[in-house]
C-alpha cells in the first residue's frame, strides 16, 4: 500500500446484532496529512473511529501502525501505542485543574507524593507549545470549551504522538476559535503526525484537509485528494444521489401576515437575557442569530418556560394573556421544545425510540391516561417512515443510534404532540448533509402547514433559507431585527460584529 | 407475544438463580418441599420462605421504584421501626383495628413525603436525604415505645403477622396482593415508563413535560407506605414493637433484593417481580443454610459468595460472553450473495 502510511487498516469489519456496521473498510493515513473522515449519519465513521482505538474489536480486518500490526483492547491500549483521541464532547474532568487533567495517571512523583509545583511547571510548558498561556491551576471548566478542546489535543499529542483523531471538534466552537484551533493542527501536521478529522462542515474538510475518505452504509465509497476533489462531487460520493438544491423559498411578506399569534413583550429574566420583544405569527419561522453566549439558547429557555420570565414580561397568545412559567405549562399552550445539546436535555438514553417518541404525549396526557401500545407502535413507524430515522426497529434503544437520528426522533417526540409553537434550537447541528436538507424541508413543510416556528441556528444560509424575519443576538440580548429584503448572511453578520468592540471577523464557514 | 418472552429473558437470572438454591436446599434437606395442613393452615419450608421473605419483598417493591428513579430509600429499616411502634401504641391505647392500621400508613406515608420533598425540591442527594430519617427515624420509634418493648394483645392486630387466609399464612397474602397492585397500577398507566424516563435522564424528561418532582414524590411515598406495611406486620408476628431492632438492617437487604433482581442502580428500567425474586433468593439462602445445618458461622459468608455469584450471571460482561457463545450461526447478510454467484 502507501511507503508513507503511519496508520493503515485493511478489510475492517464489524458486526452488531442485525446489522453490519463496517463491511471490508480500507482505510490509510500517511505521516503530516489531515486525512478527512466523511459521510451521512450512520454511515460507519464512528465505528471505524471505535475499531482504530480498541473502543470496540473489530470482528474482522487488520490494523498496522508504523507497519506492526497492532489489535488495541481498549483506547487506554491504543493510546499508549500512539494513537490518541478527541472527542466533540471533551471528555476530560472539568473540576479537576488543567495541570492535574494533563497529567492526571502519570503525575510526576516523589516518594509516591505528587509534586504539584512540577507538574504545574511541565504543564505550562507544555500549553505554552500550543501557544497558551493560562493558569494551570484554575479549575478546566473556568475555561471555554475551545481551550479545553485544546488542553485535550495536547494531553492526547502528549501520551500519544503518532495518531491523532479529532472526532468534530469544531462542533461547539464560534469562527475564531476553529482558526485557532486550525492552526494548532497545521503545527502538528507540520510536526508528522497523522491526524484524522471527522466534520460535518465541507468549508472546514477544504480548508484544512490533504485527503479525504468517505464512507456510506458502513462501505468505503472513496479516498481522493481533497485539491481534486470538486465540492458537488464528494457531495454526491456521501449522498450516493445529487443533493437536492436547498430552494431559497419565497418569502412570505411580514405585512402580508395577518395578526400575530405569540406576542412576547418585555421578556427578560435578570442575569440571563434582556428584555425583548418577539412576535410570531401563524405559519411562521423566525430565524434567531448570534454567536455562541449570546443568549440565543438562553431565548429559547425563557420562551419554553425552562425560567420564570421577571415580572414585567408579559406574553399573549391569541390576545389573551398567558403564563409560561414550567415547560409544563408550556406544553399545556401546544409549544414543543427541541434542546441543542441533545445527550443531556433531549434523549432518555436507554428508553427505546419507541418510548422516546411517546414521551411528550404521553406526559401531556398524564400518567393515567396511557398512549396504548398500539398507538405508541403507530406513531413510531409513522415519524420513522417519515424522517427517515435509520434504524433496525422501533424498540432500540436511542443511545445506540447516531446522532442525526437521535435528534429526528427528538423532533418526532414533538411532532407527535401537534405543536402549534416549535421552538428549534440548532436543529441541524452535528447532523450530515442528507439529513440537514430533509431537516430544512421539514421546517418549511410545518410552517406551510400553518405551525409557528422560531429556529436558532448558526449556520447563516440555512436561516436565510427559511426565515421570515431574523432577530439578531449579541451579549445576551436582542440588538436587530432583519424582514424581508434584509435577509440576508452579509446583514446578519454586520449585525452581529455591529459593535467596534467586537471585532468579529466573518464566519469562517 | 414478544413481550411475554423477553419478560422470561430478562427474569432468567433470577429464575435460574433460584432454581437452582432450591435445587441444593433440596439435596441437603430432602423434606424441604413437603407441604402439610393443619388447622387450615399450610406449614413446611417453602411456606416458611414466602412467610419470612415477607418484609424484604414488601420493602424490595417501594425500593425497585425508588431506585428507578435513580434514587435509594436507606430510612424504610426505621420506618418500618417507626410504624410498628405506632400501631403497637394505639392497639395498647385501645384503639379499633381499623385506626390503628390507618394510623400506622399514615405515619409511613408522612414519612415517604419527607424523604420526597428533601430529594424533588431540596435537589438533596437520595442517600443523604434518607440517611437523616434512617438515624432520626429509630429515635422517633423509641420515643413512641418509651424505650421499651411495647407489647399488645389485639388478636385482629395480631392476625395480620401470624394468621392465615386460604391456608396461607396472612403476610404471604399481603405481599403477594400488594405486589400485584402496584405491577398493574404502574404498568396499565404511564408511570411505569415515566418513572424510568426520570430515572434515565430527568433533565430531558422535564423539558419533555415530565412531571418529574410528583414523580418522585409518589416513589418515596410508595417506599414508606411498604416500608408501614412491613412494619406492622412483624410487630404484629411478635405481638410487640421492638423500637431498636425491628426492620434493623433490612433497608440493606430490600437494596440488594432489587439489585439481584436485576434493576440497575443508575436507575432507568425496573422489574417488581424481579425485585421480588430477589427477596426470595435471599430468603431461600438464609432458610437453606439454617435447614442444612451449616455451623451458624458460615452463614453470611456462604450467603455473600452466592449473591456474588448471582451478580456476576448478570452483568454486562457475562452477558457479552454468553453472547459470543451464542454466535455460532453464520451472518444471514452474507448468504444470499453468495447463492447468486
Amino acid at each position: 500500500m502507501d511507503d508513507n502510511a503511519i496508520l493503515s487498516a485493511t478489510g475492517i469489519t464489524k458486526i452488531f446484532p442485525g446489522a453490519k456496521a463496517l463491511d471490508g473498510v480500507n482505510f490509510s493515513l500517511r505521516r503530516g496529512e489531515v486525512h478527512a473522515l466523511l459521510g451521512e449519519n450512520g454511515a460507519g465513521k464512528s465505528t471505524l473511529i471505535k475499531c482504530l482505538t480498541g473502543a470496540y474489536r473489530r470482528d474482522g480486518g487488520t490494523v498496522t501502525l508504523d507497519g506492526e500490526p497492532i489489535d488495541p483492547k481498549n483506547p487506554l491500549c491504543a493510546q499508549a501505542l500512539g494513537i490518541g483521541t478527541v472527542y466533540q464532547e471533551v471528555n476530560l474532568l472539568p473540576n479537576l485543574s488543567v495541570a492535574e487533567n494533563l497529567f492526571l495517571g502519570r503525575q510526576p512523583r516523589r516518594f509516591g507524593l505528587i509534586r504539584s509545583s512540577a507538574m504545574k511547571e511541565n504543564a505550562r510548558a507544555l500549553l505554552a507549545k500550543y501557544g497558551l498561556d493560562i493558569n494551570v491551576s484554575a479549575s478546566l471548566d473556568s475555561y471555554s470549551v475551545a481551550v479545553q478542546q485544546v488542553i485535550a489535543i495536547a494531553r492526547a499529542v502528549d501520551l500519544s504522538g503518532k495518531v491523532l483523531i479529532l472526532d468534530e471538534p469544531t462542533a461547539s466552537l464560534d469562527a475564531r476559535e476553529v482558526e485557532m484551533l486550525f492552526a494548532i493542527v497545521r503545527d502538528l501536521k507540520a510536526k508528522g503526525l497523522g491526524i484524522i478529522f471527522i466534520t460535518h462542515f465541507l468549508e472546514q474538510v477544504y480548508t484544512l484537509s490533504d485527503r479525504i475518505t468517505v464512507l456510506r452504509n458502513g462501505r468505503l465509497v472513496a479516498t481522493r485528494e481533497t485539491a481534486t476533489l470538486p465540492r458537488q462531487e464528494l457531495v454526491t460520493l456521501m449522498l450516493g444521489h445529487e443533493l437536492q438544491e436547498l430552494s431559497k423559498s419565497s418569502h412570505r411578506k411580514s405585512e402580508q401576515l395577518s395578526e400575530p399569534r405569540y406576542r412576547f413583550e418585555n421578556y427578560g429574566k435578570a442575569g440571563t437575557i434582556k428584555p425583548f420583544d418577539l412576535l410570531v405569527h401563524r405559519g411562521e419561522v423566525v430565524g434567531i442569530a448570534g454567536l455562541l453566549g449570546s443568549g440565543r439558547t438562553e431565548t429559547a429557555e425563557l420562551l419554553f418556560g425552562l425560567k420564570a420570565p421577571d415580572s414585567g414580561s408579559k406574553a399573549t397568545i391569541d390576545g389573551s394573556v398567558v403564563s409560561v412559567n414550567s415547560p409544563r405549562a408550556a406544553i399545556a399552550r401546544r409549544f414543543g421544545f427541541c434542546p441543542e445539546d441533545r445527550k443531556v436535555d433531549g434523549i432518555v438514553g436507554d428508553l427505546s425510540i419507541r418510548e422516546n417518541i411517546a414521551l411528550a404525549l404521553q406526559a401531556r396526557q398524564g400518567w393515567w391516561k396511557p398512549v396504548s401500545r398500539t398507538q405508541q407502535n403507530a406513531l413510531a413507524d409513522q415519524y420513522i417512515k417519515a424522517l427517515d430515522i435509520r434504524t433496525t426497529d422501533r424498540e432500540k434503544s436511542i443511545r445506540l443510534l447516531s446522532g442525526g437520528n437521535q435528534q429526528k426522533a427528538i423532533l418526532a417526540r414533538w411532532l407527535a404532540t401537534n405543536p402549534e409553537f416549535l421552538i428549534l434550537d440548532e436543529p441541524t447541528r452535528g447532523i450530515d448533509v442528507g439529513a440537514h436538507g430533509e431537516i430544512i424541508r421539514l421546517i418549511e413543510n410545518l410552517c406551510a402547514d400553518g405551525m409557528s416556528l422560531l429556529v436558532i441556528s448558526s449556520e447563516l444560509d440555512e436561516l436565510v433559507t427559511y426565515s421570515s424575519r431574523v432577530l439578531v443576538l449579541r451579549d445576551r440580548q436582542h440588538v436587530a431585527e432583519l424582514s424581508d429584503e434584509e435577509i440576508t448572511t452579509t446583514h446578519i453578520i454586520n449585525a452581529i460584529a455591529a459593535r467596534p468592540s467586537q471585532p468579529e471577523r466573518s464566519q469562517v464557514a | 407475544m414478544s413481550d411475554r418472552v423477553s419478560l422470561l429473558r430478562r427474569l432468567a437470572p433470577q429464575l435460574i438463580a433460584l432454581g437452582a438454591i432450591l435445587f441444593l436446599i433440596w439435596l441437603v434437606f430432602p423434606a424441604f418441599f413437603s407441604l402439610t395442613f393443619q388447622n387450615g393452615r399450610a406449614y413446611g419450608s417453602l411456606i416458611d420462605v414466602l412467610n419470612r421473605g415477607a418484609p424484604v419483598a414488601l420493602l424490595s417493591i417501594g425500593m425497585t421504584v425508588v431506585i428507578a428513579t435513580k434514587g435509594i430509600d436507606l430510612s424504610v429499616g426505621a420506618v418500618m421501626a417507626i410504624c410498628g411502634a405506632v400501631a403497637a401504641s394505639a392497639s395498647v391505647q385501645g384503639q379499633p383495628i381499623a385506626t390503628t392500621l390507618f394510623l400506622a400508613l399514615s405515619v409511613g406515608v408522612i414519612c415517604g413525603l419527607w424523604n420526597g420533598v428533601l430529594v424533588a425540591f431540596l435537589n438533596i442527594q437520595p442517600i443523604i436525604a434518607t440517611l437523616i430519617l434512617m438515624v432520626a427515624g429509630r429515635g422517633i420509634a423509641q420515643l413512641i415505645t418509651e424505650g421499651a418493648i411495647l407489647t399488645f394483645d389485639d388478636p385482629s392486630l395480631a392476625f395480620v403477622g401470624s394468621g392465615a387466609f386460604l391456608g396461607l399464612p396472612v403476610p404471604i397474602v399481603i405481599w403477594v396482593v400488594f405486589a400485584t397492585l402496584v405491577t398493574l397500577v404502574l404498568r396499565r398507566s404511564a408511570l411505569g415508563m415515566l418513572i424510568e424516563a426520570v430515572g434515565i435522564n430527568r433533565r430531558a424528561s422535564m423539558l419533555a413535560g415530565v412531571n418529574a418532582p410528583v414523580l418522585l414524590i409518589a416513589a418515596y411515598i410508595l417506599s414508606g407506605i411498604c416500608a408501614s406495611i412491613a412494619g406492622v406486620a412483624i410487630a404484629a408476628d411478635i405481638r410487640g414493637a421492638d423500637a431498636n431492632n425491628a426492620g434493623l438492617w433490612l433497608e440493606l437487604d430490600a437494596i440488594l433484593a432489587v439489585v439481584v433482581g436485576g434493576t440497575s442502580l443508575l436507575g432507568g428500567r425496573f422489574s417488581i417481580i424481579g425485585s421480588l425474586l430477589g427477596a426470595m433468593i435471599i430468603q431461600a439462602i438464609n432458610t437453606g443454610i439454617l435447614l442444612s445445618g451449616f455451623p451458624p458461622q458460615f452463614n453470611l459468608i456462604i450467603k455473600a459468595a452466592i449473591v456474588v455469584v448471582i451478580l456476576i450471571i448478570q452483568s454486562p460482561e457475562a452477558k457479552t460472553l454468553l453472547s459470543f457463545v451464542n454466535r455460532t450461526r453464520p451472518a444471514p447478510v452474507a448468504a444470499p450473495k453468495g447463492a447468486q454467484q
